[in-house]
């Protein structure tokens, strides 16, 4: 998902820590089968916390990252009311990495690393924030499918098992279904518009439409942290399951749209009372991971500049906070 | 990355039903003046609240999560510190 876990462990880093012996493994993972909520000072096996570092921080990576795509947009609003709406969600976006930067400092790891580990391209980010937005359509397709596609997956992260995660999670949520309706509205207005306008949305749903169901992650079996992460109650549910809860969600939206989702093979099953939908192309996704899609490198061109670009301020802030409190001591 | 690190702050917001402050989360900033204005940005873009602090997070002294049961457990035992411990006849009315 925003998060799909797929980035190697670094080659210096601890896999345990000297005092993990089975008997405090097992206190531990009673506490989390009490549904207890670890805090930042409890104990905790290594590969928890650097699990949770990698997901939490990826996971903030994505929501910077996903400012860009629509962040062009914003000068090209089609009204004042869109204008504003987006600006207030890609400035929420700005404020999910943030919540989400702080609470994986919780676990030790400083936010100038977090930044280095983007902005060198070592960290991953969400692959759906590769592609480019290319019409105003792309903007509803993005809210409605992609901001739809985060909210199925940070539900059950606000009951995930590590405290300042998922009260970050709950702040984000709250926030999210604007998104997704601001989204949905715009795909509306279009639709109901001229057929040229509707054709804008239908195209916009064809590009977005599997690129948004690859952001849960890799099918279940193949993803590599799965296993651990339900059982520590990071993850609530698997990658499969959620897309499930995606399609079944995303369907009949589409039908009251009168758009129709990209995939010949997408039906009701009576049996199963969920929707059976056609293959997904698992090398496409890999290449994007990899750094191959098709914007990869314009995003990590982008951090980098704004980063570059900001690093004169973060010193004049510093030197101005060293002054003051220079003179405050001399006085 | 040669650049010196930027100081955390922790911040809380009280909420305008009022209640006291409550801790939302954290920001980086140089100095609190700075801290004050990222945490408005970051943690009250909804009228989440009408007053903000910033404590620099390594002014804060925390208990320790080992010392936990020294803490917290007596108090499990000292029932007599609640209202359900006393027996008092229905008759009398809510008390
Ligand atoms: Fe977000
Ligand atoms: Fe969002």
């Amino acid at each position: 998902m925003y998060t799909q876990a797929l980035n190697a462990a670094g080659p210096s880093s601890r896999q345990t820590r000297p005092d993990e012996d089975a008997e405090r493994l097992a206190r531990f993972q009673a506490r989390i089968d009490a549904e207890d909520r670890i805090e930042p000072n409890d104990w905790m096996p290594e590969a928890y916390r650097r699990t949770l570092i990698r997901q939490i921080s990826q996971h903030a990576h994505s929501e910077i990252v996903g400012q860009l795509p629509e962040g062009r947009w914003l000068t090209r609003a089609p009204s004042l009311r869109r204008k504003a709406a987006l600006l207030a969600k890609v400035q929420d976006e700005c404020g999910h990495g943030l919540y989400l930067y702080a609470a994986a400092e919780t676990l030790g790891v400083s936010r100038e690393e977090l930044t280095e580990q983007l902005l060198s391209g070592r960290a991953k980010y969400s692959s759906i924030f590769n592609y480019p937005a290319l019409t105003w359509a792309d903007i509803g397709a993005i809210g409605w499918l992609v901001d739809g596609a985060a909210i199925m997956n940070q539900i059950p992260l606000c009951r995930c098992s590590y405290g300042p995660y998922a009260r970050a999670m709950v702040r984000v949520c709250k926030e999210e279904s604007f998104h997704q309706r601001q989204g949905y509205e715009i795909m509306l207005t279009l639709c109901r518009g001229t057929p040229e306008q509707k054709a804008m949305a239908q195209d916009a749903l064809n590009r977005w439409w599997w690129p948004a169901m690859m952001m849960f992650g890799p099918p279940d079996g193949q993803s590599q942290h799965s296993d651990s992460s339900m059982a520590w109650k990071i993850k609530r549910f698997t990658n499969d399951e959620l897309r499930q809860r995606f399609v079944d969600a995303m369907v009949p939206q589409a039908q009251v749209l009168g758009i129709e989702v990209p995939d010949p093979d997408l039906l009701w099953d009576e049996a199963t009372r969920h929707f059976s939908f056609g293959p997904i192309d698992w090398e496409e996704f890999r290449q994007v991971l990899a750094g191959n899609g098709p914007c990869n490198r314009e995003r990590l061109a982008d951090r980098n500049q704004a980063h570059a670009e900001g690093a004169w301020v973060r010193e004049a802030a510093l030197a101005h906070a060293a002054k003051r409190q220079a003179r405050a001591l001399a006085a | 990355m040669t650049e010196q690190n930027t100081p955390l702050w922790e911040v809380f917001v009280r909420s305008r039903n009022g209640l006291a402050h409550k801790h939302a989360g954290s920001v980086h900033a140089a100095d609190a003046e700075m801290a004050l204005q990222a945490a408005r940005d970051v943690y009250t873009r909804r009228g989440e609240g009408l007053s903000l602090w910033v404590v620099p997070s390594n002014a804060i002294i925390a208990s320790d999560p080992a010392d936990k049961g020294m803490m917290f457990e007596p108090t499990a035992s000292k029932i007599y510190r609640h209202p359900t411990f006393y027996d008092v006849p229905d008759d009398v009315g809510h008390m």
